[in-house]
């Protein structure tokens, strides 16, 4: 049986699986009923300043987009950090870890961009026997406004700056969870290794407003009429944040550093890309808010069962594999040619793949053949682009096929060795070399 | 026999006073909106879409569902009436089964169609509840007047059309109420709550259009007047007549004509007062005998038993609703045609003998009999035209029915006909809706060409 247990940063979990920073690790009742249900660890929810605690709004903090049975496919919120005093939830925080040793118990902060605050909650934070602290320079909505979150997150400087202090006045690891809401990923997170923190985690919830009430004419969730963006999270999200851990895993400045994958991660086989894509351990939260804690239960079995039938005895087995297979665009092998292929047998005849590749592709795929309703892929005109296979409504009917020989399309030989766009002749730098 | 069995044992309420309005209520429940909204999404918005090839009436179905998925209820409806006006009345008689939804890719790949009758009943439906004024506004008037005869789906999807392109209606209804088979002839469970007369008001509801009840052709009106007096005629007065078993003893009156018994059923206000056999026999194979065995049933039957003289794929009654019949507890019976009539000293009817029969290149009967008990048996084999109803006008007949071109004209320069009432067709509401716009069409273009 596959050892799902994990040590990221020197912090040991029985499974990679974490709930993320927000209202499910809030509270003590919350996160012990976590660790009854299975999972390996948490983060606890944002910890701001001793002082009067933040407020939340009073109406509605989420609003969601669904698909037509109401399955949750888009979250956003605008609650802020723990609106709890420090004080309890340090408490909490100590009993919990206590109470339960052996899962990770990792610390959310946030404070001002200044020196004092930060060595201050540090110091409180160790004294509860929590693993590590996650800087949290992501939540886009209420605290940048203040000057907090994405504000800093979006400030390669400041996240320098804050993790060396953070690295000068404790011992603990020292994650920085990063904003999605900025141009290249890569900054923060080169930002974060040179100010010294052990890992990144991301991503944050992106700057969203999931819709507008046609009546009021209000961004939902509404308060009182108005609106304001959230961050928006749940499976939704996951292309976006895949992308996001693959530049930081494969850039050279940020290669190896250790990385906590979050966004969008409802099943086992969402937790098993972002390993593959070189995180350590996951982090979830829209899919616990959905259907409660018992979902960890199928994620551990899930990621076992694949793990057992790759061969897979331990997450670091198969941790990165994907990551040398992310390139850039231009290093992509334009000889390999494909051809849609259509099994006629399990084709139900929808027309879907002929109206897409009609009207908005390349009009290689009939309709009617020989006066029957027929679909078949006509290769003189198929580019191999993948639209049918993705507008299928039936499993493997349509399948992408490398062809070799002659392309019928172009009419000319295909080489059968790789070749990309950096030594294609019709790349204009290419020719300009051939020319000198 | 029970020493106190009555024969025949025919008797009103032989259910609990409470019991009617359960068993005739929604043959299949309409669906909410959360409902319509997950079917819709069933739907793959098929390209050159099969169900809406296989409609007669060529709805955009794909079109529809999305505008359901979208919210978008009352589009949806009017993406229906724009081509079935009657699109609401189709959405609950509509044998689905055998149009729509047996060529729905998800049927062929799933064997679970989208539910199509029951979305197109949604958005219908909502539009009834919710639209408040008519889909349609009516063409300036062109002074033309059309006369229609028959305010059945052929009759109304007609006169609807040509309304619309402003020329003046007159329907001329032999009955005194509007609505044809949909108000007197269908299954009360498939058509509830007066929804055939709401449909009717609705129809009417675009205006220059009048019903005449009580006027039937060749009695009230002839068709020489007609023809005389407006500019074109539609006929669409369906089969008038029905079929007698050619049994000595036919016209007991507990041999009954089984049409004429739904349309008394569909118009009592009262179904407890309805007299209802102990045991019941049905000869025939078509919808009129499934509904005429399933309401009976619903009355209180103890059992009812459906005939037929060949097997169960030459019914002309879908699989479907033959097992609609069959989960009710009615009996179906193939390969038996009846031989005669049992009955008592009085002449009422108290059970009939059958024939078995086979195929030996024709049907024939084996010489094999078997008698059942009967308190009152249903014929249910067939209506047909009724003769002498045009008076002095001439009109090619094809098999006793009217014989039309792709146009739906008869063989006279003036006159269209469509519905039940011409040959050809498949005496299926939404084919006789299709034949009433399909005249229409025809008949603006002669008025207006």
């Amino acid at each position: 049986m596959a050892d799902l247990h994990t040590n990221f940063l020197g912090v040991s979990s029985p499974n990679p699986f974490w709930l993320a920073s927000a209202p499910p690790t809030d509270k003590q009742y919350n996160v012990e009923r976590a660790f009854e249900a299975g999972w390996g660890g948490v983060v606890w929810k944002t910890l701001g300043e001793a002082g009067p605690p933040v407020v939340n709004v009073n109406g509605p903090r989420y609003g969601a987009i669904w698909g037509p049975d109401r399955r949750l496919l888009g979250l956003n919120n605008i609650e802020l950090i723990t609106d709890r005093d420090l004080e309890v939830n340090l408490r909490e925080i100590e009993t919990v870890k206590k109470n339960w040793p052996d899962r990770a118990m990792i610390v959310s902060l946030m404070v001002p961009c200044e020196e004092e605050p930060w060595k201050n909650i540090l110091a409180s934070v160790e004294q509860t026997g929590a693993d590590a602290v996650e800087l949290n320079f992501g939540c886009p909505h209420g605290m940048s406004e203040r000057g907090m979150g994405s504000a800093v997150g979006q400030v390669p400087e400041y996240i320098e700056m804050v993790a060396r202090w953070c690295k000068q006045h404790s011992d603990l690891p020292v994650i920085v969870k990063l904003t999605p809401n900025i141009t290249d990923i890569r900054k923060p997170a080169e930002a974060a290794k040179r100010g010294g923190a052990d890992a990144v985690s991301l991503i944050n919830t992106i700057n969203s407003i999931v819709s507008v009430d046609l009546d009021s004419y209000s961004p939902v969730p509404s308060i009182d009429g108005k609106g304001s963006h959230g961050g928006y999270c749940g499976p939704a999200v996951k292309p976006i944040a895949l992308s996001m851990v693959s530049e930081i895993a494969r850039h050279p400045e940020t290669h190896g550093m250790p990385i906590s994958g979050i966004g969008g991660i409802q099943t086992w086989r969402d937790a098993a890309e972002y390993i593959a894509l070189g995180c350590g351990t996951v982090q979830v939260c829209t899919a616990a808010m959905t259907y409660g804690f018992k979902i960890v239960q199928e994620m551990i079995a899930g990621l076992e069962a694949w793990m057992d039938e790759k061969g897979h005895a331990t997450i670091e087995d198969f941790r990165g594999m994907a990551v040398p297979n992310v390139t850039d665009w231009q290093y992509l092998n334009l000889n390999y040619v494909t051809k849609a292929r259509i099994n006629q047998d399990l084709c139900i005849s929808c027309g879907r793949c002929h109206i897409a590749c009609e009207d908005t592709s390349h009009q290689a795929i009939t309709n009617m053949v020989d006066g029957v309703r027929k679909f078949e892929v006509i290769d003189e005109e198929c580019v191999g682009c993948n639209l049918c296979v993705n507008v299928c409504p039936v499993d493997d009917c349509i399948t992408m096929e490398q062809i070799s020989g002659t392309d019928p399309r172009t009419g000319k030989p295909i080489d059968p060795d790789y070749g990309n766009w950096t030594e294609h002749p019709n790349n204009p730098s290419v020719q300009r070399e051939a020319a000198e | 026999m029970a020493p106190n069995r009555v024969s025949p044992d025919i008797q009103a309420g032989r259910l609990p006073a409470d019991q009617y309005a359960d068993n005739f209520d929604d043959l299949h429940e309409p669906l909410d909106r959360h409902e319509a909204v997950v079917e819709a999404d069933r739907c793959y918005f098929c390209y050159d879409a099969p169900c809406q090839t296989a409609c007669p009436t060529s709805i955009d179905i794909p079109m529809f569902i999305r505008q359901i998925s979208t919210g978008n209820a009352n589009g949806a409806a009017r993406t229906i009436f724009d081509q079935n006006i009657l699109g609401g009345m189709c959405a609950r008689v509509c044998p689905t089964e055998t149009l729509c939804e047996e060529v729905c890719v998800r049927e062929v790949a799933e064997g679970k169609p989208v539910k199509i009758g029951l979305l197109q009943r949604y958005a219908t439906d909502h539009f009834l509840e919710t639209a408040e004024q008519h889909p349609y506004e009516r063409a300036a008037p062109t002074g033309k007047s059309v006369a229609i005869v028959g305010a059945g789906p052929a009759g109304l999807s007609c006169a609807h059309a040509l309304a619309r392109h402003g020329h003046d209606v007159t329907i001329f209804e032999a009955r005194e109420k509007a609505g044809g088979l949909n108000e007197h002839g269908i299954a009360a469970y498939k058509t509830t709550e007066n929804f055939a007369q709401r449909e009717v008001d609705f129809i009417t509801g675009i205006g220059g259009i009048a019903i005449r009840n009580g006027m039937a052709l060749g009695r009230d009106v002839t068709l020489d007047d007609l023809v005389a007096g407006h500019d074109a005629v539609f006929l669409g007065m369906g089969l008038p007549g029905v079929n007698d078993l050619g049994l000595e003893g036919d016209d007991a009156d507990n041999c009954i004509d089984a049409v004429a018994y739904i349309e008394k059923l569909r118009q009592t206000d009262d179904l407890s007062a309805l007299p209802v056999g102990r045991n019941i026999v049905v000869i025939g194979g078509g919808m009129t005998a499934i509904d005429v065995a399933v309401q009976t049933k619903l009355l209180g039957a103890e059992t009812v038993t459906i005939c037929y003289r060949r097997g169960p794929e030459q019914m002309n009654a879908s699989q479907y609703e033959q097992e609609v019949a069959q989960t009710h507890g009615v009996t179906i019976r193939h390969w038996l045609q009846p031989q005669a009539l049992v009955r008592n000293d009085d002449g009422a009817v108290t059970g009939i003998t059958l024939e078995y029969t086979a195929m030996n290149g024709k049907l024939s009967g084996t010489g094999e009999t078997v008698t059942l008990d009967a308190d009152q048996v249903f014929k249910a084999i067939g209506q047909k035209p009724v003769e002498g109803l045009f008076g002095g006008v001439s009109l090619d007949l094809s098999g006793g029915r009217i014989f039309t071109d792709d146009d739906r004209r008869t063989s006279h320069d003036k006159v269209w006909a469509g519905g039940d009432c011409i040959a050809g067709g498949e005496d299926l509401t939404v084919v006789a809706v299709e034949d009433g716009k399909i005249a229409a069409a025809s008949i603006h273009k002669r008025l207006t060409g």
